[in-house]
């Protein structure tokens, strides 16, 4: 989903760069900045696959556990006893593939346990499980 | 005005005397306006007179209908608070939820011998409870009768004993666990960043003024401002903790403090979700530190809405190191983990703060250092550990190191084990997450065994030792405590 987004942007800009420049100062200034531009975009892509690839989870007998991150490698360990709430989001990009993020709050702001790119059944059932899990573990504060 | 607290059914209102004690709060603002006004119009004082007296006419009659329309009552286990003329509001604090209570006596209702009640609850600032103002005797009964409900027992473990009958509710005799001596706070108030800022300021301008008079004239009113806000910030700092006293209830512990307006505050032991020690550098040749806990419940709302709202509350302003660690002590129930350091390796990436960098763990509290400027040591009970997580940077993975982190409820306060060695590291999320999933599981197990119905409806408070070593022992919920105390000086015996 990223990458398509990603690549979506990375034609927009290289078309307005290359177009701008071209007109400025000249065609072959027009076709470096393109060029530029389209590698820029590849590399990145790259980044945003690997992040995608690096960011898992996994649900345990007591917690959820979340990790992510390329350069800074995250690990969270949430236990559904301390889960507040559960938050299910979908932006316009995600909902155009179908897509939402699913997002569990607990008391600290510090822990973050997000999971991005869900399928809607997927984000669905995790959903309902939290939810279920987080009543049964219930510790309260 | 002394109703019965356990009048079912019975709305009870506030003391009479309350809108007087509100306007109390007025004063402060009216009396700077009026100095403000003053000091730029010369000569205008009739029209401030008036002023001040329609202010003071319109906050007596608010307050006199605030008065009419406010009843509280408790109702089995929850406590009702009804205010409000045109539009009602209605407040239910459920007693399990409640995580701390103060009494707070402002200068003028001390004079007038009321009291105001704070109720702190877990969840968001707005559900906080305030009865203002009872009286003096009523608030504290109101208060003893709000706090015996929480069902967390915490470090000060009942001991289950057979239970005899206890016979007359007696006087709560206390225990002082730490004072802050008049002097002492106002060295620690003097020697401060803060302070300093203002001496540095207050010798400059004098500098000038003998060099340059103009410009010292000049640069006193630009910064006039500056230093008013400094000063009135050490004055609050000395108001707020004058006369500080930590004593041991058998609830929790009680902190009693305040110049002009008094404050007792009551933080239960099983609502405490962190314990920080701070060691500031300018305090450091003096052996004084300070010690802060966090409760859940009303606090500032941070930005984003994230996490829970935290207070932040002073168990001890300034205190030898002695003080703290009594407190401490108390608090962690009497096990300290050993602390470890990172790997030589780390020195690499932290090179100055690597000496100060320590962390460590037992069953029941994770613990750690940081900072070589204001050495903080943070304390957080496994228990309420809210999710740990473990972090690796990318210098950190060149040189095989990873941090971990415990959070507890609020915006930043966590214990770190900072730059571990990555195989210490994923061991320790490990076992971290086992320890406190042992220590959640170990707390919602029922700590006591309940006593028969006879003992259980026996109110809370202190009664005749029926083991005879001692005058008077603590009784709740059911339970003989192991609190006992002697011609009014309290001490731990097990039943």
């Amino acid at each position: 989903m990223r990458v398509a987004e990603l690549a979506t942007l990375t034609a927009l800009v290289a078309l307005v760069v290359g177009s701008s420049f071209g007109a400025a100062l000249g065609a072959l200034a027009g076709v470096i900045s393109v060029v530029v531009v389209l590698a820029a975009g590849i590399v990145s892509s790259w980044y945003v696959r690997n992040r995608f690839r690096a960011w898992r989870y996994q649900e345990r007998h007591e917690d959820l556990i979340v990790a992510r991150g390329v350069l800074v490698r995250r690990l969270s360990v949430v236990p559904y006893g301390r889960m507040q709430f559960v938050e299910v989001t979908a932006g316009p990009i995600e909902r155009m593939f179908k897509l939402s993020t699913v997002k569990l709050h607990t008391a600290a702001a510090a822990s973050d346990a997000r999971i991005p790119g869900l399928a809607r059944d997927e984000s669905t059932r995790l959903r309902d499980r939290l939810t279920e899990l987080g009543e049964s573990k219930a510790a309260g504060m | 005005m002394r109703a019965d607290l356990d009048r079912e059914g019975g709305w009870q209102r506030l003391h009479p005397l309350s809108p007087l004690a509100r306007i109390g709060r007025l004063v402060p603002i009216v009396v700077l306006s009026l100095v403000l006004s003053l000091a730029h119009a010369h000569g205008g004082g009739a029209g401030e007179v008036v002023y001040l007296i329609v202010v003071a006419v319109a906050s007596a009659i608010f307050g006199f209908v605030n008065w009419l329309v406010t009843r509280w009552k408790i109702e089995g286990e929850t406590l009702r608070i009804e205010t409000g003329l045109i539009r009602r509001d209605s407040k239910q604090l459920p007693l399990a939820r409640i995580q701390a209570v103060d009494v707070v006596r402002p200068l003028l209702a001390r004079v007038l011998g009321v009291s105001e009640l704070r109720i702190r609850l877990a969840g968001s600032g707005s559900s906080d409870g305030r009865l203002a103002y009872l009286s003096e005797a009523h608030a504290l009964e109101l208060r003893a009768r709000l706090l015996t409900k929480p069902g967390d027992a915490g470090p000060v473990a009942a001991g289950a004993m057979a239970p005899g009958v206890p016979g007359t509710l007696l006087a709560a005799p206390e225990h002082i666990m730490a004072e802050v001596p008049s002097g002492r706070l106002v060295g620690s108030v003097l020697i401060s960043g803060l302070s300093l800022v203002l001496v540095a300021i207050a010798v400059t301008l004098l500098v000038l003024a003998v060099t340059a008079p103009k410009a010292a004239a000049a640069a006193g009113a630009f910064l006039a401002i500056y230093i008013f806000s400094f000063a009135s910030g050490l004055w609050r700092r000395l108001s707020t903790y004058f006369h500080f006293v930590a004593v041991e209830a058998p609830e929790g512990i009680r902190i009693r403090r305040g110049l002009l307006q008094t404050v007792s505050e009551t933080i239960p032991f099983g609502r405490i979700q962190a314990v920080r020690q701070i060691e500031p550098l300018l305090w450091r040749p003096l052996g004084w530190c300070r010690l802060e806990v966090d409760i859940a419940g009303a606090g500032r709302k941070n930005q984003r809405g994230e996490g829970s709202t935290v207070a932040r509350k002073s168990l001890l302003p300034v205190g030898t190191d002695q003080d703290a660690w009594h407190l401490i002590d108390r608090l962690t129930g009497g096990t300290l983990p050993n602390v470890t350091r990172p790997p030589a390796r780390a020195r690499t990436k932290a090179p100055l703060s690597y000496h100060f960098l320590a962390a460590g763990y037992d069953g029941a509290h994770a613990v750690s250092v940081t900072g070589r400027l204001r050495k903080v040591t943070t304390w957080i009970p496994l228990e309420k550990s809210q999710s740990i997580r473990r972090v690796q940077g990318p210098v950190q993975r060149r040189l095989g190191l990873a941090t971990v982190h415990v959070d507890a409820a609020g915006k930043e306060t966590r214990v770190e084990f900072r730059d571990r060695a990555v195989e210490e590291a994923d061991q320790l999320v490990e076992v971290l997450s086992d320890l406190s999933r042992e220590a959640r599981r170990h707390r919602a197990a029922p700590p006591v065994e309940r006593a028969p119905d006879v003992g259980a409806a026996i109110p809370s408070g202190w009664y005749p030792d029926p083991s005879g070593r001692h005058q008077q022992r603590y009784w709740r919920e059911g339970v003989w405590t192991e609190h006992v105390s002697d011609n009014g000086a309290t001490a731990i015996d097990a039943p």
